[in-house]
């Protein structure tokens, strides 16, 4: 249908926010069904519901063990990906306080492992931030310097960053971290799903509702023989390393997004990564005054990030909302905490006007045509508004 | 410690930061410059439109200075420089809060 015929009632929402969270997957919903109606049952006990239950918890985690590269007595399930963090960095840390206190992260690192940081240093811990170059890539030679100082305990890494899409080098990080006998935490919260997880992790969290599973789903994976130890009082559940009943349905439904997911990747990735290509050389072209960011070649597939000069970030957002665009800016969150993006202020890019797109599994092409062809006079009107022509 | 990368364009990394941590400039003594722009409780990107709409009235190879308090300053005039190849000279905190950021006339 022509979008000039429809009334703006029924006109079509595009969602370009992946990256805050992908739409429920087909398979997830399916699973989550069938699910909720055999695996209801408390998997602890030892009826034939219960066993049940046990059974596709089992079965799940087995799945995500497999993709993600993880044995399935090393997987346990937690309440979100940023439990999993908190619960990555503290047990860990705490698991090698005798070896000392020393953490070592990424200036750009997601804000579960810059709080957990921050906690170990209201503890008495040291926390050592390794920066990152304008493109948002953490230096691998001043990481792994960092992390082999005597007393680290702990470094952590993502895959790749949840505001501009570069991957970092957790490869040479890993061999670092082996090398210096430190346990490396890889955050894969962005690239689970999409890109096979780098190996030599020793801790290894992710989030299902990234990957198109159920939102209330974490991904806590820990090497065999990592030294770790819960922050939290004993609980029997998840190897004894999650408290709390497991939201069976939710996990199974993880498992079963992230295997389509995973399949689907191999022609998905390529699509998605080619209309990141046309946005990041389009929107220079017809929009003056922007700055695309982000490494352009190593990176997230779907994810690309650009800050338009003097445009308040906010007003693109609710513009680009009202012309049928669900979009994200790291600059948005200026206005709850008054501080620009950490992960732009660290790369030394414009924090103003940010506008950050991140395109879900099956997004159509003309979803893409469409916001090329509204953005730039969106841009143009508020720049106007301020006087800018 | 590592410290961020300067925004600056092409010039030297004059006021390291911890990536955690409040902005902070090195409190130094301030030069004089050309023209002084007061975007002291202005949010971004007002202190940068000012900029932008004022730098050509000092002569090449001028300096403004932006008095700015926006923490999205710090690092937007630096970056603004780069990709309008213009210099940062330097940044200087100013002691009722904020910073003197200084930025030469390069065309």
């Amino acid at each position: 249908m022509p979008l000039r015929a429809a009334p703006v009632s029924v006109l079509t929402v595009a969602y370009l926010d992946a990256a805050s969270t992908e739409p429920l997957h087909p398979a997830a919903r399916d699973a989550f069904m069938a699910a909720l109606e055999a695996g209801w049952a408390d998997p602890a006990r030892l009826y034939g519901t219960a066993r049940r239950a046990q059974m596709l918890l089992d079965q799940a985690r087995a799945d995500v063990a497999e993709i993600l590269g993880a044995r399935p007595d090393e997987v346990s399930f937690t309440s979100s990906g940023t439990q999993a963090i908190h619960l990555g960095v503290l047990g860990t840390l705490q698991g090698r306080r005798r070896i000392g206190r020393r953490m070592v992260t990424g200036a750009v690192e997601h804000s579960s492992v810059l709080n957990a940081a921050a906690a170990h240093e209201r503890e008495g811990g040291e926390v050592e931030t390794a920066g990152v170059d304008i493109t948002g890539r953490v230096d691998a030679g001043a990481f792994a310097a960092a992390l082999s100082r005597p007393g680290t305990a702990l470094a952590c890494l993502q895959t790749a960053n949840h505001e501009v899409g570069t991957l970092q080098p957790v490869p040479e990080a890993a061999e670092a971290a082996q090398a210096a006998g430190v346990p490396l935490l890889v955050d894969a919260a962005q690239s689970a799903g999409r890109l096979p997880v780098p190996g030599g992790w020793s801790v290894l969290t992710a989030s299902a509702h990234k990957w198109g599973g159920p939102a209330g789903v974490g991904v806590l994976a820990i090497r065999k023989g990592t030294r770790w130890r819960s922050p939290y009082p004993e609980d029997e559940r998840e190897h004894r390393r999650v408290p709390g009943f497991e939201n069976v349905p939710a996990i199974v439904a993880a498992a079963a997004a992230l295997r389509a997911r995973a399949a689907e990747e191999a022609e998905e990735g390529p699509r998605l990564s080619a209309l990141v290509e046309r946005i990041r050389r389009e929107v220079p072209r017809l929009v003056p005054d922007v700055e695309v960011i982000g490494d352009p070649v190593r990176r997230l597939a779907h994810l690309v990030t650009f800050s338009c000069l003097y445009v308040e970030g906010e007003a693109l957002l609710t513009e680009l909302d009202k012309s049928g665009f669900s979009i994200s800016s790291g600059s948005s969150c200026t206005a709850s905490t008054l501080r620009p993006s950490h992960v732009l202020e660290a790369m030394g890019v414009l924090t103003h006007g940010n506008v950050r797109v991140s395109l879900p599994r099956g997004v159509s092409e003309s979803d893409v045509d469409r916001f090329l062809a509204v953005l730039p006079d969106v841009v143009r009107r508020i720049r106007s508004s301020l006087g800018v022509h | 410690m590592w410290r961020r990368r300067s925004g600056g364009g092409g010039t030297q990394e004059t006021s390291p930061r911890e990536a955690h941590e409040a902005p902070q400039a090195p409190v130094r003594a301030e030069p004089a410059a050309d023209l002084t722009i007061d975007a002291l409780g202005r949010k971004c990107p007002i202190p940068i439109i000012m900029l932008a709409e004022q730098i050509n009235s000092v002569s090449l190879g001028g300096v403004v200075a932006v008095l700015a308090d926006d923490p999205a300053a710090f690092t937007d005039i630096p970056a603004w420089c780069r990709l309008k190849s213009h210099a940062h000279v330097d940044t200087y905190e100013l002691p009722q809060g904020g910073w003197s950021i200084h930025v030469r006339r390069n065309y």
